[in-house]
């Protein structure tokens, strides 16, 4: 064990891991993470929060970190470069392990362009495989990237993102097996909406090893309507929504469309747990939390195991 | 060369708003080039701006010239004996070009008619468009001649991100995506294997982050 992670425990014994997000609030009110944490309570074995997803200014991810902490969930910290430099990430690190952070997710994060501050400088001083680099050169070797030793170790258990759906299709399992190099230990993919895709590009991941280097968490979103996978097609770059998707929703009533949406992600999750080298489930129910638990109990992920 | 274009003639005529006889200084160097600073340039500018104040009933005297460069001093000098006369200097050099002239000339008000966008290439007639933001540590060799700091929106060294599709970078569908070209590239040259290699973190000190750059060149000094 490199840390004191709960996820990290789960998928080391082999468990079928189950995580899922939060999206903090667009203001101070502390209640609203709490609640949404507090809806996942027994059905995920960490919980992740988005850190300015889409460059929307929210309440911090390491902040939201810390509520969860408090009532006694295990969150993962993601954490974009985007926003910081090398000097705020290690010190945010240190102080983000010092709160009982046992989990950190390394992502370059979305462009401001996206977001309500489109005017802001971005930082990206390093990518998202260095910060992989830096959380793993402070833990094992315990010393900042400047070279001074640390006094206090952060035992963070280190994640990061994979889509394998953007192009170049052929550079995705390069980027995967750059990301391991560099020391990840779990990979929380983009939303999977193309299975054979995924299975196509699982196969890529098994034919150099690498789901035996790193624990791959399938990443799942319920659909809440036609808008919303219209939205997700053609509004998110690099997700790849088939049409036949669409239409399955499409082919039932409007008020059972988000019903359909849920049954999907059941089927998907099911799919998932039959392909090799898919270690667990990332479900990701934006803005949807109160449905996590319906979606991992029908697709059998429940109750949660105990493991001492 | 240094790309720039004209600011808008709003923007100027609010800076030479209290001026009423001005210079109006070009460059032979990079903005003509590029169709941002040269003479024919101030020719440009100069009539639509006597003609704007014209409307406002506020004239305003302009002499125009056009330097070699103003980024060199021996240029620089050719109008030290009639700088004297005029408020004002609007120079539409490049922002280099701009300061120099406040440097040599300090006690005369310097206006940029010009912004300076970047280091780039003429891609085709009209269209310009930026290859090197001279970091000072070129890695060129490591990825295909291709710049990801200048070409991926968020200069990753390791990319493509997962916001790359069709080709195209997520901020901008107009703008290839870097990585993309890096990644054809070496599938043209043969080298995918390259695409493996980790760039590793980046040492800003040769680059802005390391304060204003200079560079000394002992043997050539006099």
């Amino acid at each position: 064990m490199t840390s004191d992670s709960h996820l990290e425990k789960m998928l080391e014994q082999g468990e079928f891991a189950v995580t899922s997000e939060c999206g903090p609030p667009r203001g101070a009110d502390a209640e609203v993470i709490k609640k949404k944490g507090a809806l996942l309570k027994g059905t995920v074995d960490a919980i992740n929060v988005t850190d300015n997803q889409t460059s929307v200014v929210r309440m911090s991810s390491f902040s939201s970190c810390v509520l969860l902490t408090q009532i006694g969930l295990e969150a993962t910290l993601q954490m974009v470069t985007r926003d910081r430099n090398r000097i705020a990430i290690q010190s945010d690190i240190l102080g983000a392990a010092a709160l009982g952070i046992n989990n950190i997710l390394c992502l370059s994060g979305d462009h401001q362009k996206f977001g309500d501050h489109s005017t802001a400088k971005n930082v990206y001083d390093i990518d998202s495989i260095h910060l992989i680099q830096t959380v793993k050169h402070m833990r094992d070797e315990g010393k900042f990237l400047g070279g001074e030793e640390l006094k206090g170790i952060p035992k963070l258990f280190i994640g990061a993102a994979a889509n394998p759906f953007a192009d170049p299709f052929e550079s995705r399992v390069v980027r995967l097996a750059k990301k391991v190099a560099a020391g990840v230990q779990f990979i929380q993919t983009q939303c999977i909406f193309n299975l054979e895709r995924f299975a196509e590009w699982m196969e890529q991941v098994r034919d150099r090893g690498l789901h035996e280097k790193v624990h791959i968490l399938g990443g799942v979103t319920p659909m809440k309507s036609v808008g919303m996978a219209n939205y997700m097609k053609n509004m998110v770059p690099g997700m790849d929504v088939p049409d036949a998707l669409i239409a399955r929703i499409k082919g039932v009533e409007k008020d059972k469309r988000a019903e359909e949406g849920v049954k999907i992600a059941v089927e998907t999750i099911q799919q998932l747990k039959e392909m090799e080298g898919v270690h667990g489930v990332h479900i990701m129910a934006i803005e949807w939390e109160e449905m996590v638990p319906r979606i991992a109990e029908e697709a059998g992920l429940l109750p949660r195991p105990q493991i001492a | 060369m240094v790309i720039g274009e004209g600011k808008p003639i709003k923007e100027i005529l609010a800076m030479i708003e209290d001026r009423s006889k001005i210079l109006l200084a070009g460059c032979r160097g990079c903005v003509t080039v590029c169709c941002a600073g040269g003479e024919k340039e101030v020719g440009i500018l100069s009539s639509a701006i006597s003609l704007a104040r014209q409307n406002q009933g506020k004239a305003l005297e302009i002499k125009e010239v056009t330097l070699e460069r103003q980024c060199d001093p021996e240029y620089l000098e050719e109008i030290r004996s009639i700088v004297d006369d005029y408020e004002a200097i609007l120079s539409i050099a490049c922002g280099a070009g701009v300061q120099f002239l406040a440097e040599t000339y300090r006690t005369t008000p310097i206006y940029p008619g010009i912004n300076t966008n970047f280091i780039g290439v003429t891609q085709e007639q009209g269209v310009w468009a930026e290859r090197c933001q001279s970091c000072g540590d070129c890695k060129l060799h490591l990825t295909g001649g291709i710049c990801p700091i200048t070409r991926c929106a968020k200069s990753l060294l390791n990319g493509p991100c997962g916001g790359s599709s069709t080709g195209k970078c997520e901020v901008d569908p107009e703008t290839d995506c870097g990585w993309q070209m890096i990644y054809d590239r070496f599938k043209e040259l043969g080298c995918l294997e390259q695409l493996e290699v980790i760039i590793p973190i980046t040492d800003w000190t040769t680059s802005r982050d390391g304060g204003p750059r200079k560079i000394v060149r002992e043997d050539l000094k006099l």
